[in-house]
């Protein structure tokens, strides 16, 4: 796996695959629904003017699987592994969030920021756990998050004291869905600002550069100068902070927390987008946005199958044959072959050229 | 000359360690639960609810030696233990419901292994859109759970291998012989088939060549493809068996039939002493690995710990236990080897 990392190419090429996905979708959905992406303003049953829509609900629903895909793409390009931990370790966050608001007796935007870092400062705390087993141990980053995946639910659901504990404020309720004002969703505005996060974090540190380095080649990362155990415990943490904006943001939505249910299944979705977006498996050259995209691929395919009456336990058969379909298209065999048959192409209508100048 | 024995392999030490672990943890739980522990059917029981985790287990062992994975075992178990009782229910052969099975297993099996080695996917997204599917699969078929009625296969359920001198006496009296279910001798047959293929097979020692090295095995003239292909082959032959015991045991399809059976699986491998990069590993260890997982559990029950969620965070801790230990050990042994 790690050998193909260097030479996969970077650039928008990158990206051709989860924009072909979109584009796919998006020609088949108004084929069969043309006003399918029709976006509406109502008004929600706190007086809000809020937009609706399939086009909405598709962003907003895919917030916290595009946050977590941040993250997870700098540990896969970091360690050439992925974090399967990622939806307990969320659910550990949630439990963390309700905890602390619901032991505060008025609830005010002093306490859900508290709450917030409190929850950030813990699940930074399980990163940095399966940072060092990767980092230090040498553990491969899946055998290494098995662990938490294993237990870290029932953490949970030991913080919870064995029940799914409600919150109700106005506050929590304005996260996870309007902020009175504002027509756009407060989690797509909270995806928009870790995006910009990230992007400045890339533009003016060193970090997107090391993390690459790593990934590509340890040894002469390391042998350059880089603090190859840093850089993975580094892009542990910046995962785990991802884990509890997502994990706040999905309680926030429901109200409550269920350890069993909170982000369910999140972290397999979370290793696709990052795939879709075009990024290796196997570590090093990454490409953030592409991961983003993937997960609204994702969620846009989601969506299509609801909106097609497709009952929600069996989206996921549908949602394979799709997967399977776009990396075929993507599969290193496939584009071998592909760009073979273009370049005879050109080459045969070069010598025809050349044979009618000929002439 | 002197003749020097042949030190362990790595494959050898971290089975030891294994079987050791398992040793000193049962005879401990002997000595300070006492109780069923002290019972020859402890163990009975242990094979009885786990003999389709073992043999999903080795399908899974024998992916990772080649290098790969396959997280889609559960799915296509549970997918096979679902349309075994629904033909069944509709009067079906339970010999051709034993092929269905097979065929099932096959055909996943052959699909991941063309898509991974052949057409070069990464073999994560390829096994998971295949747990997808299967999970789909078996809700499209029903999505309520669906008792077994079919009186012969029942009936054929029922037969146990019983050992009265492995018996106890009950608090009445009577003698009740160790009991063993017809699902343990499959599992104990596809354990040492596996073992027999792995160790004395070319194809078995393709298999660690291949995930030894993979360059290094094309240059020995290995068909690398062609390998990596039957590694898939095999675990999707497994799970399809797996799926035929499992609704031997269980009598019933359900949805959630062998949830999370693909990351115990993985932990069993782990445990016995398979690492996922590939060329490490053996069938003897998962075999022992599925048991120190499933005993954990059951002394963590046994113990008093009766809060739901002591069984799977102790089930953590052991294998972060297990994992820092074969990190700690091989690092050491590279170091000593480097030395030398």
């Amino acid at each position: 796996m790690t050998r193909e990392a260097g030479k996969r190419k970077g650039g928008v090429g990158q990206l051709l695959i989860p924009l072909i996905a979109i584009a796919l979708l998006v020609i088949f959905n108004l084929i069969r629904d043309p006003s399918f992406f029709s976006i509406e303003t109502k008004t929600n049953n706190t007086g809000n003017t809020v937009l609706a829509g399939n086009l909405i609900s598709i962003i907003n629903g895919a917030s916290e699987l595009a946050i977590l895909a941040m993250g997870m793409t700098l540990v896969t390009a970091a360690c050439g592994g992925q974090d399967i931990s990622v939806g307990a370790a969320a659910a550990i966050a949630g439990s963390v969030f309700v905890r602390i608001i619901r032991g505060a007796a008025p609830v005010t935007g002093g306490t859900v920021i508290g709450a917030f870092l409190a929850c950030c400062a813990v699940a930074m705390l399980f990163g940095s756990f399966n940072g060092m087993l990767v980092a230090v141990f040498r553990i491969q980053p899946m055998i290494a998050t098995l662990i938490l995946y294993t237990c870290g639910r029932s953490i949970a659901y030991w913080i919870n004291g064995g029940a799914t504990p409600t919150i109700d404020s106005p506050i929590t309720g304005a996260i996870g869905s309007f902020i009175p004002g504002i027509p756009v969703p407060t989690p797509v505005i909270i995806v928009a600002v870790m995006a910009l996060l990230f992007s400045l974090t890339f533009r003016f540190t060193t970090l997107g550069l090391y993390t690459q380095a790593v990934g590509i080649n340890e040894s002469s990362a390391r042998l350059n100068g880089i603090n190859v155990t840093l850089i993975k415990l580094v892009s542990f943490i910046i995962l785990g902070i991802c884990v509890s904006v997502a994990g706040s943001i999905g309680v926030c939505r429901l109200g409550l927390i269920n350890h069993e249910t909170l982000l369910i299944d999140i972290e397999m979705d979370t290793i696709l987008a990052v795939a879709i977006g075009g990024n290796s498996l196997g570590g090093g050259k990454f490409k953030i946005s592409g991961s983003i995209l993937g997960a609204y691929v994702i969620q846009m395919l989601t969506i299509t199958l609801y909106a097609m009456k497709v009952s929600s336990t069996d989206v996921k058969a549908y949602k394979a044959i799709v997967i399977i379909l776009l990396v075929v298209i993507g599969s290193p065999v496939v584009k071998r072959w592909f760009t073979k048959v273009i370049g005879n192409m050109r080459n045969a209508r070069k010598i025809r050229g050349a044979a009618k100048e000929g002439v | 000359m002197k003749k020097r024995r042949e030190p362990f392999t790595d494959t050898q030490l971290l089975m030891t360690i294994t079987i050791c672990i398992f040793v000193v943890m049962y005879v401990l739980a002997m000595i300070f639960l006492g109780g069923g522990f002290l019972r020859a059917q402890q163990i009975f029981d242990l094979l009885n609810d786990n003999a389709a985790l073992i043999i999903v287990s080795c399908g899974l062992t024998v992916v990772m030696i080649g290098g790969g994975i396959d997280i889609s075992v559960g799915g296509v178990t549970s997918l096979v233990v679902m349309s075994c009782v629904l033909y069944l229910n509709g009067n079906g052969n339970p010999f051709l419901s034993f092929l269905l099975a097979l065929g099932i297993g096959l055909a996943f099996g052959i699909l991941h292994g063309l898509l991974v080695s052949y057409l070069e996917i990464q073999p994560f997204i390829v096994t998971l859109a295949g747990m997808f599917f299967a999970r789909g699969m078996t809700t499209i078929l029903s999505v309520n759970p669906q008792k077994l009625a079919h009186e012969g296969l029942n009936a054929f359920r029922g037969i146990k291998i019983e050992i009265p001198w492995l018996g106890y006496i009950a608090k009445n009296g009577n003698l009740i012989p160790g009991r063993i279910e017809l699902g343990v001798v499959m599992a104990l047959l596809c354990v040492i088939v596996v073992f027999l293929i792995l160790k004395f097979t070319r194809l078995g020692r393709n298999f660690y060549a291949l995930g030894g090295n993979q360059q290094s095995a094309l240059m020995l003239g290995i068909n690398v493809k062609k390998t990596r292909f039957m590694t898939y082959l095999i675990s999707g032959l497994l799970s399809g068996i797996a799926g035929f015991v499992f609704m031997m045991h269980t009598g019933a399809g359900n949805a959630t039939n062998a949830a999370g059976a693909e990351m115990n699986a993985i932990a069993s491998s782990i445990i016995g002493g398979t690492l996922l990069t590939g060329g490490v590993g053996n069938i003897i260890g998962t075999f022992f690995g599925t048991l120190t997982l499933t005993t954990i559990k059951k002394i963590v029950v046994t113990s008093g710990l009766k809060d739901p969620w002591w069984q799977s965070i102790s089930t953590g801790a052991m294998l972060l236990f297990f994992i820092v230990l074969q990190s700690i050990v091989l690092s050491r042994r590279g170091k000593s080897k480097a030395k030398e």
